[in-house]
């Protein structure tokens, strides 16, 4: 949306901010769901390593698996990296305006309407920034290359597994790429 | 051909272990990998030192005894075989090859490459059978209609053999393929469905006491799998085990 429009964003931001289904109910559950997940993830880490003492001196694991499916919790932390630099982006200054200051009005001084788009630009200005963000996206897409499949044979779902092979590989390329491209649009073009 | 290989010795499960270099000559590409264990250990009793201990028994792929990792792979580079039927065809003269035990906690190495894995047994003791009294009152076997597809599907489980390569190539050495292979044996078949719901329990249960890891669905297991048992059979466990605990 702010790729095709500032004045939608901000609308669907304001919409997005201050609705409170969506900030009561839909944002807890949303947090809630990325802490049990990646908290579930390195409890499950440590159980698994645990499981083997001695390791072993050569390990050929490229021959049976693939390279994401062997370094989970890798790219997960790299997604927590990220998760956390986004909170202190965008979710740390949001509660603290609207619940510390009691701002729920969605303007700022010297913008012209709502703040939100400004806001965006402005911190894809830098270019480590950008860059933290593609990384990422990047980690987040091989992520999903193994967990989109792996969580149907997770609930055993054996066959879905496999019919659904192609498009847990289609979802976990376009949708990274749609944020990277979000990312260097917004770069680029300010 | 002539072969340098890094083996693990170690004296005994309390002792401390490394790796320690050999070299095998005049070694037949015909010749299998025990076979070619066998020449290397009758060379190092002539010369009075300690054999290296490895596991087998059948030697002909059907026991799962032997076991061995060698170069990065449970039993080795070839597909669909155990050591006993790996060749020697399928390495080069001058290779270097890495052999080590299986490795897992719940697989303590008892002496060189030998260990310990009544780990498996004390999971079938927990309930990979059925209490159907089958002595003396046979039932003719067409009188319990059972479906082709699940007839196979139950037998293909049936093929593991126990050896141990999925946990031991599994990175959480998880026994899921192992256990998801014994508890769809039975449970694809009504004979098996008395105590499908305890069955599946107890034998996860005891899976995870004896310290093996979660399967985090890498499929490597499968690949390396000597009997070619699918990772299907790990999502029917799981099934088996939602169904059981709801
Ligand atoms: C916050 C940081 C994260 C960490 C530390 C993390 C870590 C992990 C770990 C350790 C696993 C299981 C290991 C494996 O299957 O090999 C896993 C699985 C998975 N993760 Fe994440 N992850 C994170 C974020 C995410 C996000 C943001 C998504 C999706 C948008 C996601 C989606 C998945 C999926 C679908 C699975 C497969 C579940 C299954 O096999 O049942 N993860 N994650
Ligand atoms: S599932 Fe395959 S690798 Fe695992 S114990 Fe059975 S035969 Fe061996
Ligand atoms: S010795 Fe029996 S399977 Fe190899």
């Amino acid at each position: 949306m702010s790729v095709f429009s500032a004045d939608l964003f901000n609308e669907v931001s304001h919409f997005m901010g201050t609705n409170p289904v969506v900030q009561f109910a839909l944002q807890p559950v949303l947090i809630f769901g990325v802490v049990f997940h990646f908290v579930m993830g390195f409890i499950l880490e440590l159980q698994n390593t645990r499981a083997r003492n001695v390791s072993y001196a050569k390990n050929n694991g490229g021959a049976n698996s693939t390279w994401m499916s062997r370094n989970m919790i890798w790219s997960g932390i790299a997604i927590l990296a990220f998760i956390i630099l986004h909170f202190i982006d965008f979710w740390f200054p949001e509660i603290n305006t609207k619940f510390i200051q009691g701002d729920w009005s969605g303007t700022m001084e010297g913008v012209e309407g709502f703040r939100y788009y400004e806001e965006l630009v402005h911190k894809f200005m830098h270019p480590a920034r950008v860059a933290a963000y593609v990384i990422a996206f990047v980690f987040l897409g091989l992520h999903l290359a193994h967990g989109f499949t792996s969580a149907f044979q997770s609930v055993g779902a054996a066959s879905l597994r496999k019919k659904l092979e192609k498009v847990g590989l289609a979802y976990s390329i376009i949708i990274p790429l749609g944020f990277i491209f979000i990312a260097l649009f917004h770069h680029l073009n300010h | 051909m002539n072969l340098t290989l890094k083996i693990w010795r170690q004296k005994d499960s309390s002792s401390k272990g490394q790796m320690v270099d050999y070299k095998v000559t005049e070694i037949s590409e015909h010749m299998s990998f025990l076979e070619m264990i066998d020449v290397l250990n009758e060379g190092l009793v002539a010369k009075g030192e300690e054999p290296v201990a490895f596991d087998h028994d059948c030697r002909e792929g059907i026991c799962g005894m032997c076991s061995m990792y060698i170069n990065g792979e449970a039993h080795g580079p070839d597909r669909g075989v155990t050591t006993c039927q790996l060749h020697m065809r399928m390495f080069k003269d001058g290779d270097t090859i890495t052999i080590e035990p299986f490795r897992a906690a719940a697989f303590p190495v008892i002496k060189d490459l030998v260990v310990d894995r009544s780990a498996f047994d004390r999971i079938q003791h927990a309930g990979g059978y059925i209490s159907v009294n089958t002595s003396g009152n046979t039932q003719d076997a067409n009188s319990i209609p059972i479906s082709k597809q699940a007839a196979d599907t139950a037998m293909d489980a049936a093929t593991c053999i126990g050896c141990g390569a999925c946990v031991a190539t599994c990175k959480n050495s998880s026994a899921m393929l192992f256990v998801g292979a014994k508890v769809s044996q039975y449970a694809l078949l009504p004979q098996g469905q008395v105590e499908a719901a305890d069955r599946v329990k107890n034998m996860v249960a005891q899976m995870d006491l004896e310290g093996f890891g979660n399967c985090t669905n890498t499929g490597a297991c499968e690949v390396e799998c000597p009997k070619g048992i699918s990772l299907d059979n790990i999502a029917r466990m799981n099934r088996e085990l939602m169904k059981a605990s709801i």
